[in-house]
C-alpha cells in the first residue's frame, strides 16, 4: 500500500515528509506498539510503525530497524526534539486521531497484514 | 584474526536524551563500509539495546565495536551494579526497570532477549563491579 493511501485511510496529518520521493514505497506490513523492544524484536524492513509513544527514542528505534514511516495515534503531538531527529534521519511522520487499535484495524481491513512473529507463522 | 576498532564511546547513566547516538554512529559507519543491510540491521539493533541497557541499568559504561573479516564484535562494559540473576535477565518479559523507563517504551524485559536473538554468539560476565556483554555477529 502506498503512503498516500495510508494517509487517506487514517485521515492522517503530515508532521514531517522527507524531501525525496515516497511514491514508490510499498508498505505491506505494519507494527502497532508502545514498547520499543517489541518493535526491535519483530519489525521487518519496510514496515510502518503505529505508536502512542512520542519521545525521540521512537525515531531511534525506527532508525535501527529501517522503518520508513511512523504514525502517532490518538492525536498525540510529538515534541520538537522527536521531529528534529526524524528530519535528521529522514523518517516520515504522520499523526492521526484514531486509537492504536482502531488505526491497526482500519489498515488491516484495507489489506495491510501483520508481520510474521515467531510461533504465529 | 585482525580486528579493527570502529567505535569506543562513553555511555552515561540515565542519559536518555542522547540514548541511541552511539548506535546511530555505528550504523552510519557500517553503511559506509558497504556491508550487507541485514548485518547492519542486526548490529544496529544489538548495539541500541545494549546502549539503552547501560543507560537504564548501570552507573555508566562504554560501547565498543570491533570488526574483523569474520565478524562484528560488540562489547558493552559498565561500572555496575551488575546483573543479579543472568538467567532471569534472559527470560522474555523479566525486567527490573522502573516506571520512568517504561514510560519511555523500554524496560519491557525484551532487551537481552533481542540481543541474543540477533547475535551468533553472546557471552555475559557480571558481578557488582560491572557487567561485560560480548556479542558476535558473523559475516
Amino acid at each position: 500500500m502506498l503512503i498516500d493511501e495510508i494517509k487517506e485511510i487514517l485521515a492522517a496529518e503530515n508532521l514531517y515528509q522527507p524531501e525525496f520521493s515516497y511514491e514508490d514505497i510499498d508498505i505491506t506490513t505494519a507494527c502497532g506498539a508502545d514498547l520499543m523492544s517489541d518493535v526491535l524484536a519483530f519489525s521487518q524492513e519496510k514496515t510502518l510503525l503505529l505508536t502512542g509513544l512520542v519521545n525521540p527514542q521512537v525515531v531511534r528505534t525506527a532508525e535501527m530497524t529501517d522503518i520508513d514511516l511512523i504514525v502517532f495515534v490518538r492525536g498525540k503531538q510529538p515534541p520538537d526534539d522527536t521531529i528534529k531527529l526524524a528530519k535528521e534521519k529522514e523518517i516520515m511522520l504522520l499523526k492521526c486521531n484514531y486509537s492504536l487499535f482502531h488505526s491497526c484495524g482500519l489498515l488491516y481491513q484495507n489489506g495491510i497484514k501483520p508481520e510474521n512473529i515467531i510461533g504465529t507463522g | 584474526m585482525k580486528k579493527e576498532l570502529l567505535i569506543n564511546s562513553k555511555v552515561r547513566e540515565g542519559d536518555f536524551k542522547r540514548g541511541g547516538e552511539v548506535s546511530s554512529k555505528l550504523k552510519e559507519t557500517l553503511q559506509q563500509l558497504d556491508l550487507d543491510s541485514k548485518i547492519i540491521r542486526k548490529a544496529s539493533i544489538i548495539a541500541y539495546e545494549l546502549e539503552i541497557n547501560i543507560i537504564i541499568h548501570s552507573y555508566g559504561g562504554r560501547l565498543k565495536v570491533k570488526i574483523s573479516p569474520e565478524q562484528i564484535l560488540i562489547i558493552a562494559e559498565d561500572e555496575g551494579p551488575g546483573i543479579e540473576d543472568i538467567e532471569k535477565a534472559l527470560t522474555p518479559g523479566f525486567s527490573t526497570a522502573g516506571n520512568e523507563v517504561r514510560e519511555l517504551g523500554f524496560g519491557a524485559g525484551m532487551g537481552l532477549c533481542n540481543v541474543e536473538k540477533f547475535s551468533d554468539e553472546m557471552d555475559i560476565e557480571s558481578d557488582p563491579e560491572g557487567t561485560v556483554v560480548r556479542v558476535g555477529i558473523d559475516f
